[in-house]
């Protein structure tokens, strides 16, 4: 089961990653890239099931963080001068 | 309680593949948007309910901490995005006409920006008063 959760998000992380690179605007790639940082969070919570040991927890938290300042910043640029 | 993690953990992770699906296959910057937000959102917490009962100790608060500060704030960011694409709608694909979707509501007049206030509503009456 863990094996078929890592599957599934290294495919929704493919998926992502080709919006990322082939996406036209700038809100596109951010959009992708956030979903990436969420892709992340739930593959460190699905590793601490793996090896019974949340280690990364701290890490999950601060990206949790770390996505919504990054998507926020850059939204208030596109806004601000459209791009 | 084992088997229950292990749903919850696939059930995450379906949605986060239609999360991709959709970012991918979508045709408009807003649609991809909505796409992003809302399904990688409902899967980070189905994903992380499911490893927080797989191992409940100390980590699952802080996988709680977790869960609750992208519940809060990525649906805000995924709000931030939109509004930055509706109001530079020629930067991004943009195939939806919200203008046109909007207008149909005569509140607003055609081209007022959504955050800009009218200034003219109760300045004269309470210049007058």
């Amino acid at each position: 089961m863990i094996t078929l959760t890592f599957a599934l998000l290294t495919a929704s992380t493919l998926l992502f990653a080709f919006r990322a690179f082939r996406g036209p605007s700038v809100a596109d790639r951010v959009v992708a890239v956030d979903a990436m940082v969420i892709v992340a969070i739930a593959a460190i919570a699905t590793d601490a099931v793996r090896t019974g040991d949340a280690r990364f927890a701290d890490a999950a938290i601060l990206l949790a963080l770390v996505a919504f300042v990054g998507t926020g910043i850059v939204a208030r640029f596109i806004e601000r001068r459209g791009g | 309680m084992g088997v229950l993690a292990d749903v919850l953990l696939v059930a995450g992770a379906l949605w986060f593949l239609l999360a991709g699906i959709g970012v991918a296959r979508l045709g408009d910057s807003l649609a991809r948007v909505h796409a992003a937000t809302k399904a990688t959102t409902l899967g980070m917490v189905l994903v992380l309910l499911g490893a927080i009962l797989q191992s409940p100790g100390a980590d699952g608060l802080k996988l709680s901490l977790a869960i609750a500060l992208v519940v809060l704030t990525n649906p805000l960011a995924g709000h931030l995005l939109g509004r930055a694409v509706e109001a530079n709608p020629g930067t991004a694909e943009v195939r939806i006409d919200i203008r046109a979707t909007v207008e149909a509501d005569e509140t607003r007049p055609p081209d007022d920006r959504p955050l800009e206030s009218e200034p003219d509503e109760a300045g004269p009456d309470e210049a007058g008063a």
